[in-house]
């Protein structure tokens, strides 16, 4: 009944969210529509979710019919749900490689506070590791180069001390050249 | 949804299948193979091509194995010599360990897979099980467990890793290391496992208590002996907080012990009694009400359970009250000594103030003041037995066109016995997810479709439809198969005929038939068209015997005569003129079965007295060829089309005699039973005695056996 009646399919996520360490969403992506369709049964399943793996850091649980892989940090937690025929090891990869790039557009600090304030940031790692359930990415090194994105403020500064004196230079070498 | 637009593009799908990014290699194939997945053919090329290229990607691999599988899967399920499962052995070889436990996984669930052909996926699976990431532990656990159920032998070797995680931190693999060990495991570890289990069932989610309760009505099949540490166990697990499903499976389980062993009966009784003490869910209190009602009054102190009915009574909502009142009625039914009480306790529901329970308690009061065994087992033990859309019908009908005549029960048609499918497998999915659906049976439909057929009106309601039964060979030019309706003086031959040729259309499809015996075929209603594909039904309205009541077996041969206009396979637009053809069917035959239908007799013995000796028959038959009694009574059965009641068809380990009881409606709507005791001596002897409300279908059984 639950065999290998699975067809072939490139489908592989069925969800992913983050929560804080109450179990509130931070951010959540649901990528097939007939699991858990409105936003009330969606909060139910995390807080089903949250209850049963806050306590102990087991990377792997199956609930509700579903495969549950996670892994915290600090004050937040990381969920990844595929359904239960879907290889577990899969869905570990895809966990690491999300939690591996976060924690880099960080900067390490894998914190709620640090998420909420580079949520861009975050919501485009997101997207370029999983498109509609697709695994589009697995290496964080890749999915870092194609974000191509700065933590806040200390890229503002830097950039911007590396441009003025790039512009000073310039324009001493135009006096120069005068 | 563009699928055609994508199509075009196969080409460069297949170049980047062979691109260097691992990622593009992924998406490349699985594209390939969404484009594909239709023509068996090109995924088998395409797996040639990528199997000896070799990919980049694990995900890829991934991918591919599973391709290879479900290829492997609907082409033959049998052989596994082919290239394919050489490649998905090899995977098992592969660097990186999710492409190795996709195969693993792959081997595993194969159908018929061979014990050597899955030895070495479960050592890599038991390399897996000492791994320190927590994901690989649970994904080969969670897989040998599923080898357990096919092969517990294969997974002994691993007996020792899955020692190991027992005390697992994470819970799930705990769970799923002691259910499989409970598998695996000999008589003797039961006690310490379920002891080892006992310790931290509170901790874990419903879906695994469920696994662990499926894994201990299974070791209770396989060890009876253990019933007691088991029924302990269960007890206490009823106690504890949980869902309904998860209530629900102990439930069954507690009950499926009793069934199996009579001297767990009692405490298993006991412990049920207790749980509807304090039980929230509706349906399993009135499903333990109605096993208390059937079991408790053939136990030796059939008092005590009265207490607990009662309370019920007394405290529960309607659905339960009523069902505790039918159950309370049966314990008054069939222990005189008990009567009074339970009508004084009758007397006390009649005042209840829910209707239905008033109206039962009333009904089961008339009823029992009677004091006589037939009316008894009429009205209390073996109730109504037929579909209930049909007793809506009937009575609408009947309210439609009134007339002096009283309503007649038995024109209405009986329900079908649901066949119940046993779960073979048991695996942790989301049991909660099934939606539970009334269908409208099959013999309604086909109630319904025949009644718009204006020949077939006259007929009287359906008696019984068979299965259906091919009349081609599986891959031939027409593809028939046939449903035989019963009625109570005629049959209907339904066919429901498929044109697998694009190049013709079918008119005026007729199936012919040629019966042996005294069969006279009164009219033929022809499929008008049968196009390319589309299914289509022609009828045959037979007559049964007249003279002859006892001759109810005839073969027909059956030839398909139709009108064939060649058309263009590409628009469907046929020729103007067409030719007459015809086609050979294969023979039909008309069994006794056919005109049987099985009725469930919870109490066959009351059914028996009721019935009466008036036409009772016997006679001894020897049946030589058959070896055991399992056979005899599977082929009896088989032959008769009759339910076994009690029970019966199940016969015990090493005895040499057993007694079948097997009810049934006979055509007309006469009640049928038969009893058959058999002896196992250097073949069957069986003593056949039937009983029936008419003398016909006496003999007619009579006839047939012999």
């Amino acid at each position: 009944m639950d065999s290998m009646s699975l067809e072939p399919s490139l489908y592989t996520v069925k969800a992913l969210f983050i929560l804080d360490n109450d179990g509130n969403r931070l951010l959540s992506k649901y990528y097939d529509p007939e699991l858990y369709p409105s936003v009330k049964e969606q909060n139910n399943f995390e807080k089903n979710v949250f209850n049963k793996t806050h306590k102990a850091d087991n990377e792997i649980a199956f609930l509700e019919g579903m495969t549950v892989v996670y892994k915290s940090s600090v004050d937040l937690f990381f969920y990844v749900v595929g359904s239960p025929q879907e290889n577990e090891l899969m869905l570990m990869t895809v966990l690491n490689c999300l939690f591996d790039s976060l924690s880099q557009i960080l900067r390490k600090n894998v914190e709620r506070r640090y998420l909420l304030e580079n949520m861009e940031g975050v919501f485009l790692v997101v997207d370029e590791i999983i498109d509609g359930g697709v695994i589009l990415e697995s290496d964080p090194q890749q999915v870092l180069q194609k974000v191509n994105y700065k933590s806040d403020e200390s890229s503002l500064s830097e950039q911007s001390v590396a441009q003025v004196i790039q512009s000073a230079k310039e324009q001493i070498k135009w006096s120069i050249l005068k | 949804m563009s699928y055609d637009v994508v199509k075009r593009w196969v080409n460069e799908a297949q170049e980047a299948a062979s691109s260097d990014n691992v990622m593009v290699q992924y998406h490349a194939l699985g594209l390939l193979y969404h484009l594909r997945k239709n023509d068996r053919l090109a995924v088998s090329k395409m797996l040639n091509k990528f199997t000896k290229s070799g990919l980049k990607s694990p995900f890829a691999y991934c991918m591919l194995i599973r391709i290879a599988s479900k290829l492997l899967e609907e082409t033959d399920g049998g052989s596994h010599d082919s290239p394919l499962f050489d490649f998905i052995e090899s995977c098992l070889r592969n660097k990186n360990e999710m492409v190795v436990y996709e195969a693993a996984s792959a081997i595993v669930h194969m159908p018929n897979c061979t014990a050597r052909e899955l030895a070495p996926a479960v050592s890599v699976l038991q390399l897996f099980c000492s791994s320190p990431k927590a994901a690989l532990r649970y994904a080969a656990v969670r897989t040998l467990n599923k080898v357990a159920m096919k092969h517990p032998s294969a997974v002994t070797a691993c007996n020792l890793d899955l020692e190991n995680l027992i005390t697992d931190s994470n819970r799930s693999i705990a769970t799923l290391a002691i259910t499989t060990l409970l598998k695996t495991g000999s008589e003797s570890s039961v006690d310490r496992l379920m002891k080892q289990i006992s310790s931290f069932v509170s901790e874990i989610s419903d879906e695994f208590k469920v696994v662990v309760v499926q894994a201990i009505s299974a070791l209770c099949q396989k060890y009876p002996r253990k019933h007691s540490v088991m029924m302990n166990f269960l007890s206490n697990m009823l106690r504890d907080d949980g869902g309904f499903e998860y209530k629900r499976a102990i439930v069954d389980c507690i009950i499926g012990i009793i069934e199996e062993n009579p001297e767990s009966k009692e405490t298993g009784l006991a412990h049920l009694c207790e749980f509807i003490e304090d039980c929230e869910h509706t349906v399993l209190a009135t499903k333990i009400l109605h096993l208390l009602g059937k079991e408790g009054p053939r136990t030796p102190s059939p008092s005590k359970y009265i207490r607990f009915i009662f309370n019920r009574v007394v405290l529960e909502s309607e659905a339960v009250r009523a069902a505790a009142v039918s159950a309370l009625a049966k314990f008054g039914a069939q222990n005189d000594d008990l009567l009074p009480s339970v009508l004084v306790l009758m007397q006390r529901c009649m005042m209840d103030s829910d209707d239905e329970v008033r109206d039962r308690a009333t009904f089961y009061m008339n009823v029992l003041q009677q004091k006589q065994k037939a009316l008894n087992a009429a009205y209390i033990f073996n109730g109504l037995c037929v579909s209930v859309p049909g007793l809506e019908k009937s009575l609408h009908q009947y309210t439609l066109d009134p007339s002096e005549k009283p309503f007649d029960m038995k024109s209405v048609p009986l329900a079908s016995t649901p066949i119940s499918d046993h779960k073979s497998e048991m695996a942790p999915v989301a049991t909660s997810k099934m939606p539970e659906r009334l269908a409208p049976s099959r013999q309604d439909i086909y109630q319904e479709q025949l009644a718009a057929i204006a020949e077939f009106q006259a007929l009287g309601p359906l008696f019984k439809s068979s299965e259906a039964v091919q009349l081609t060979e599986a891959e031939t030019e027409y593809v028939v198969r046939c449903v035989k309706h019963t009625f109570s003086r005629h049959m209907v031959f339904q066919f429901d005929c498929t044109n697998t040729l694009n190049d013709q259309l079918l008119q005026k499809v007729v199936v012919q038939m040629e019966p042996s015996e005294s069969y006279e075929v009164l009219h033929y209603i022809p499929a008008a068209n049968l196009a390319y594909s589309q299914p289509g039904s022609c009828y045959s309205l037979v007559r049964l015997p007249e003279e002859d009541p006892t001759a109810v077996l005839c073969t027909f041969s059956c030839t398909m005569k139709y009108l064939v206009r060649d058309c263009d396979p590409n628009t469907g637009e046929p020729d103007d003129d067409g030719y007459d053809d015809e086609y050979v069917l294969e023979d039909l035959e008309v069994t006794v079965a056919d005109h049987i239908q099985k009725v469930l007799k919870p109490n066959f013995g009351a059914a028996w007295e009721e019935v009466g000796e008036e036409f009772e028959k016997e006679e001894t038959f020897a049946l030589a060829s058959v070896r055991t009694l399992d056979e005899a009574v599977g082929n009896i059965v088989s032959f008769l089309g009759m339910q076994p009641c009690e029970r019966s068809d199940k016969v015990p380990d090493n005895k040499n005699s057993h007694i079948l009881f097997l009810a049934g409606v006979f055509r007309g709507g006469h009640d049928l039973l038969v009893r058959a005791r058999m002896a196992l001596s250097d073949g069957v002897t069986m003593q056949v005695t039937v009983r029936s409300s008419d003398e016909t279908a006496v003999d007619v059984i009579m006839a047939s056996v012999g």
